[in-house]
């Protein structure tokens, strides 16, 4: 200690000690810093006791305050549940049909459809509602049971072909052509002849001898379904022939396939899966897609102060 | 100019952390106190007055002059109104704010320290508290010395309760800047403003409690990064409070010099330029981190000076340039020819140059504005009589203070219409009105259909305010189709 001095250069004096020449200025922190760290100190132990911290085996120490982010979540989530509940009940009473004269409600039915749609139907509509082979695209204005709202949510509660569900949309197109197990009611050329004709209806092939050939096999077996332009019969399922959009693709193999041994999705009744309001939002959410039927324009501002039971009223 | 004499080097416990050493500043009147009076007004003018002065806006916009509207994402400054996406306006504040900072060190040094800077500001502010409650400097240092009585007791909570509504006064100003003042005002006093509003008010209070009334100078030594930078900026030609030891030294009582003519310098090692510094610093031991350049030294020193029949600047704004200059015996240079050098043209050009740059700016800003988001999925849609859909997230920016009347309108795509969620597709057509309300963004979902058989292309949809040709925006967007690229 004997060997304080002032060093010239920074005008400091030094600690005292001297290693191999080497000296330390004296350059004491301030005091308060010191106050701070301890503070901090304290601030952490305090920490430690009042939340989950200390980790054990299984689970780390719960903290006095009892929080974890899970019940973070959970708190969450049930204030959302609680600013949800007044539009569900506001949807579990009204009829469907009605939506599109209440905007912010069917606004929210939209935005809750297209949740539920994520979760439910992507797997064989597709992200987008797209579809593909075999699975039906529900933005389009082509619908093979009925596009409005109400129609819809009927699809949705009971499924296509669902099996054990009574109410289910049911139809079977027969097996026209001679496979095993078919019924044979159509030889293989008559097969080729109808072909033409369906494909000449969407202007995708020209009329030719062929295709007048095949009108005659249609008007007898196809037309009681399709319809005697192919444009379809809604209360069987039978797709329109005439227009652009195709289930099963719309190449002369695949027409040809789908009279000779048909396919037939199934979509699964939903009424015994999600309760009444997700499947009115999720019809909603087709409905809005942009294929809608039986488009109502939404009611003006002026209109919305309406009593619901005037609404009723006015809509019969 | 040094004084290792003045250190003691005797042997005792050392430690590694050092006590602060109180500052009892004398008051001192003069020029430079004169100049920190009217700043020190003029900042917490600015500061408690500016969330009170009212601008009108119409009846869709808040009427308050300066107000940072974090909920609704405004900021509004007088007639100007920034929108978030608008950020580069603030963000050219700043920048010129720091270059700003820059000029004027490169001009007259550390001036922002001296004068302007909130920390100088409110400790300036306390001292003058601590001189009216416990007297000026030898007052103060014998309360300071004095045993724990009643008497010291009551003083000291009379003077921090003064601390501590100065310290509320100071946080509570600070939320009047994000809300409309006087309504939260009257919710801060009746209990029912937001609980960000009491916590923030909490933390400043207690930062202007502990910065402004016991950690004062501590902050400029300790903790600041500026008076760091600043030293890194400074150069010989930077304006510094510099004590002209050539003149001063060797120092020497009034009688010592009568007495031996000659023998000393015009310092007369009085002191009082060490009893008025804020930062407790002796400036007579050459630059250091602790001077602020606040100039009461050479208030200080001038009066002595004028007492003792001396000439004034003993201690004095000066350059180190100008220090060799003088020790050598040639006149100073002038304080303004020094302010007009390549560097501090250099600053002010720059900072000029973005200050225009953000007026041009907002001088040919729109209050219109259009961006569009295209449906990936699905890309497109085929629809049942051949024709092509695509689906759009059009937004549509009103950045004024009242409903305008817009119209979209498709630019390109031959035969294509288009429709929105709430019509049916037979009322489609290539452009629609719609009526956006004031200060809002609002979403439009747009499908627009393209005739069968059209290519995938780019085409472009234009915004245009009805009446108001200038208000126009115009978005280019790609039309997909299963035909593709023709």
């Amino acid at each position: 200690m004997a060997n304080k001095r002032v060093d010239e250069a920074t005008n400091t004096e030094t600690v005292g000690h001297e290693w191999d020449g080497i000296e330390e200025l004296n350059t004491p922190l301030p005091r308060w810093w010191l106050w701070t760290f301890y503070a901090t100190i304290v601030f952490a132990i305090g920490y430690v006791i009042a939340y989950p911290a200390l980790p054990g085996i299984h689970k780390a120490t719960a903290g006095l305050l009892g929080w974890s982010s899970r019940g973070q979540l959970d708190n969450e989530l049930a204030s959302a549940a609680a600013d949800r509940a007044r539009t569900v009940a506001a949807l579990r009473d009204m009829p469907i049909e009605e939506l599109p004269r209440h905007p912010e409600l069917m606004h929210a039915a939209v935005a809750g459809g297209a949740a539920a749609f994520k979760v439910n139907c992507v797997q064989c509509h597709g992200a987008g509602a797209a579809g593909s082979n075999g699975f039906p695209n529900l933005n389009d204005d082509d619908w093979l049971w009925g596009g409005d709202l109400k129609t819809i949510e009927a699809t949705l509660t009971n499924g296509v072909r669902q099996p054990g569900d009574a109410a289910t949309r049911m139809s079977q197109m027969p097996v026209f052509g001679p496979s095993a197990g078919g019924d044979g009611l159509l030889a293989p050329n008559q097969i080729q002849d109808v072909t033409s004709f369906v494909l000449s209806l969407s202007g995708k092939e020209k009329a030719s001898a062929a295709s007048r050939r095949g009108m005659a096999v249609f008007e007898a077996n196809c037309a009681v379904c399709h319809g005697p332009g192919g444009t379809g019969g809604r209360q069987f399922g039978a797709p329109n022939l005439s227009d652009a959009i195709w289930l099963y693709a719309g190449t002369r193999a695949a027409v040809g396939a789908q009279i000779a041994n048909p396919r037939h999705g199934v979509m699964p009744a939903w009424g015994n899966r999600l309760d009444p309001v997700t499947i009115k939002m999720l019809a909603a959410y087709v409905h809005s897609l942009g294929g809608g039927e039986e488009f109502t324009a939404p009611a003006a501002p002026a209109q919305m102060g309406m009593k619901p039971e005037a609404e009723a009223t006015a809509a019969r | 100019m040094n004084r290792p004499e003045a250190i003691k080097t005797e042997d005792r416990p050392l430690s590694l952390y050092a006590k602060r050493e109180p500052v009892f500043n004398r008051r001192i009147d003069g020029r430079f106190r004169r100049i920190k009076w009217a700043i020190m007004v003029i900042c917490l003018a600015i500061y408690w007055g500016t969330p009170w002065i009212r601008w009108d806006r119409g009846p869709y916009s808040p009427d308050q002059a300066v107000l940072i509207d974090l909920a609704h994402r405004r900021f509004y400054m007088f007639s100007i109104e920034i929108w978030p996406q608008e950020f580069y306006f603030v963000a050219g504040l700043l920048i010129m704010a720091g270059i700003g900072l820059f000029l004027v060190t490169s001009a007259v040094g550390r001036a922002w320290c001296g004068y302007a800077c909130p920390q100088t500001v409110w400790t300036d502010l306390f001292q003058h508290v601590d001189r009216f409650f416990d007297g000026d400097r030898n007052a103060r240092f014998r309360l300071y010395k004095a045993p724990w009585g009643p008497a010291k007791i009551a003083r000291r909570l009379a003077k921090w309760t003064v601390y501590l509504a100065i310290s509320f006064a100071t946080g509570g100003a600070w939320i009047f800047y994000f809300a409309d003042a006087p309504t939260l005002q009257h919710a801060f006093w009746t209990g029912t403003a937001a609980p960000v509003a009491y916590g923030t008010t909490f933390v400043l209070t207690m930062t202007t409690f502990v910065l402004g009334g016991f950690m004062r100078e501590q902050v400029c030594i300790y903790m600041c990064p500026w008076p760091r930078i600043q030293t890194a900026m400074l150069d010989e030609k930077s304006l510094i409070v510099t004590y002209k030891d050539w003149r001063g030294e060797p120092r020497g009582s009034v009688k010592k010099a009568e007495k031996n003519p000659g023998q000393f310098g015009d310092c007369i090692d009085c002191n009082q330029c060490v009893a008025v510094c804020p930062t407790g610093i002796d400036i007579r031991e050459g630059p250091q981190i602790g001077c602020i350049t606040c100039g009461l030294c050479i208030d200080a020193c001038d009066r002595v000076m004028d007492e003792t029949g001396r000439p004034r600047g003993l201690i004095d704004y000066a350059t180190l340039e100008d220090a060799e200059r003088e020790k050598a015996g040639q006149p100073p240079t002038r304080h303004l020819k020094l302010i007009w050098r390549p560097r501090t043209i250099l600053y002010f050009g720059v900072w000029s140059a973005i200050g225009l740059g953000l007026l041009f700016l907002l001088g040919i800003r729109v209050h219109t504005d259009l961006t569009v988001a295209k449906d990936r999925s699905p890309p497109y849609i085929l629809m049942s009589d051949g024709s092509v859909r695509n689906a759009y997230t059009l937004r549509l920016r009103n950045m004024e203070g009242r409903p305008r009347r817009m119209e979209i309108a498709i630019q390109g795509l031959p035969g294509a219409a288009m429709w929105t969620e709430d019509m049916a597709r037979d009322q489609a057509r290539r452009s629609l009105i719609r009526t956006v309300p004031a200060d809002e963004t609002q979403g439009v979902r747009v499908y627009v259909v393209a005739p069968a058989g059209s290519a995938a292309q780019e085409f472009a949809f234009t915004l245009q305010a009805v009446g108001e040709p200038r208000e126009a925006d115009r978005s280019e967007v790609q039309f997909d189709s299963p035909e593709g690229e023709r």
